[in-house]
């Protein structure tokens, strides 16, 4: 018990060795791709093998990154949202990644070829938008650009999370389709589905429904406050 | 009109270059040794995990006919057999060389049905006396957009079909292939409806490049490309290539094959390699030969037909965008 009060309440040095850990724990799946490249354990096709773990980086770091608010409203542990940045950083870098051998041994550097490719094949166009729409993110990340911005519209502007997710998983889906091999796109969709549904219903969701219910008739207002006492709201 | 033939492409290897068998075959046994030392001290998984390799694989004598070998330098052993796809034994590429040590291949036989004079069967043995074998250099290009160079060893499956006497009704063959839960742990997944079968028009499954497959590499084919009997047929895309063959069935309709009941959009029936056709989710103007190409080259270029301009004939006539 002692554990988990110590874990709601972290201090300041805390949280920080905590993210300073995080950094590099999180650099470990691309050290792995460098030292298997040296010891030429990448396998027969050294690109694919390295094609396909970013990708699946990018994703495992988006999911984190979505689960971070789910999980401090769970556990009340606040300091969880300190570590939340890092985390997205860390999804934009895996896709930059996965872009980037995309763009250099698939096509190199070859733009127009590049753009081909791209509208021709839904799943490549998903992939790149996906990747496109983290770039406001990522660059947006900055204390100074949240300040710029206002909360407010700092906030809206990365709700687009819950729309990159999405398509990077429907990405991962039609790439594995050609091959019916739909159990790990199926597993991510109901990950990323069951944060966002946390989202859906959040608390403040819910008390917004509240109060439109409770606008559309009084009768009903008794019901939904019960509904909230029940819920310990 | 100017042909350029890229150099790598008609390079002949240096006998430097390539690491003999017997080196290969006592890294592995170490490995697995040391592998084997680990698993039993950890005392977690037991000793005897399944190595698909025998530690001696037998040998299979033949003789290479120049005819049918491509210049190319052969694909490093350890790649051929480590990078399959052969989803009876997983999905992952790596699996089936981890897996398929439980694929029992003797006592074999393969049964000869349909439209023949008289059905029948063989067993291995038979198989392997049918004609004389040769070795044969072919490329393989993989419909993902990878490729090797596999010397094959088995002789033309027409010798196989003259002995089967067809009827005038044989118009196709049907090669169905070995679906035992036992022997096959990626059998549960119902990816592609099994048993996995494949299928080719009369005359090309006569055409002579057209190989039934016992061995390569100078012996018999490991489980995890296909043992103990598969066909090659190297102007096509290699999941025309059915491995594990148990049936041989010649038909009056155009079989049902695997990948085309999947996905009959994505995978045709015919599935020549031909650059100027993309599969829906990729392109397949170019490739990657594993294993030579330079880790930061350009993939080269795919060659129509693999390069097997002498099956052309074969489609005068057609319009292989439709027939694809």
């Amino acid at each position: 018990m002692r554990f988990f009060t110590n874990l709601s309440s972290l201090s300041q040095r805390r949280v920080l060795q905590l993210r300073n850990l995080l950094f590099v724990l999180a650099l470990l799946p691309l050290a792995r791709l460098v030292a298997f490249g040296f010891l030429g354990r990448l396998g027969a096709n050294p690109i694919e093998f390295i094609t396909r773990n970013t990708g699946d980086w990018a994703l495992y770091f988006l999911c984190i990154t979505l689960a971070v608010t789910p999980l401090r409203k769970l556990t009340r542990w606040n300091w969880l949202v300190r570590l939340r940045r890092m985390l997205g950083l860390y999804a934009f870098f895996y896709v930059a990644l996965h872009f980037t051998i995309f763009f250099w041994l698939d096509h190199f550097f070859d733009v127009q070829e590049m753009w081909a490719d791209i509208v021709k094949r839904p799943f490549i166009t998903v992939g790149v938008l996906a990747f496109a729409l983290l770039i406001p993110l990522a660059i947006t990340s900055t204390n100074g650009m949240v300040r710029r911005l206002g909360g407010k519209r700092w906030q809206w502007l990365h709700r687009l999370t819950y729309v990159i997710v999405p398509l990077g998983v429907l990405h991962f889906w039609w790439v594995k389709a050609g091959k019916n091999l739909l159990a790990q796109p199926i597993l991510f969709s109901a990950i990323v589905a069951l944060l966002l549904l946390t989202r859906v219903l959040s608390e403040k969701n819910r008390e917004r429904l509240a109060q439109w219910w409770s606008r559309r008739g009084a009768g009903n207002t008794e019901a939904m406050g019960i509904v909230l006492m029940k819920e310990g709201k | 009109m100017l042909i350029k033939i890229r150099p790598d492409q008609i390079d002949i290897p240096l006998a430097s270059e390539i690491t003999p068998q017997e080196v290969y075959a006592s890294r592995r046994a170490f490995m697995s040794k040391v592998a084997a030392g680990a698993i039993a001290g950890s005392g977690l998984l037991g000793v005897g995990g399944a190595f698909a390799q025998p530690a001696t694989a037998r040998k299979l004598p033949a003789r290479l006919n120049s005819a049918y070998a491509v210049m190319d330098k052969p694909t490093a052993y350890q790649d051929a057999t480590t990078y399959n796809n052969y989803y009876e034994f997983g999905t992952d590429k790596a699996d089936p060389a981890r897996t398929a040590g439980t694929l029992k291949t003797s006592p074999w036989t393969v049964s000869i049905e349909g439209e023949v004079k008289k059905p029948f069967t063989l067993d291995l043995d038979a198989l392997m006396k049918l004609a004389p074998l040769e070795e044969r250099i072919y490329r393989l290009r993989c419909v993902e957009g990878w490729s090797m160079v596999i010397p094959w060893i088995g002789y033309s499956l027409s010798a196989l079909i003259r002995k089967a006497d067809p009827t005038g009704n044989a118009k196709y063959i049907e090669f169905v292939t070995l679906a035992d839960k036992k022997q096959m742990p990626g059998l549960s997944d119902p990816i592609l409806q099994w048993p996995y079968t494949e299928g080719l028009r009369m005359d090309e499954a006569n055409h002579p490049l057209t190989l039934l497959t016992m061995g390569m590499y100078g012996e018999v084919l490991p489980n995890q490309n296909g043992a103990p009997v598969r066909v090659i047929v190297p102007w096509k895309y290699g999941f025309k290539s059915a491995k594990s063959i148990v049936k041989i069935r010649f038909v009056k309709d155009q079989p049902k094959t695997a990948w085309n009941m999947y996905a009959a959009q994505e995978y045709g029936f015919y599935s020549n390699v031909n650059p100027d056709v993309d599969h829906p989710r990729w392109s397949q103007a170019s490739e990657r030969r594993i294993g030579e190409d330079g880790f930061f080259a350009r993939k080269r270029k795919t060659l129509m037909f693999n390069g097997y301009n002498d099956v052309a004939g074969l489609y005068t006539g057609m319009d292989l965008k439709k027939y694809f």
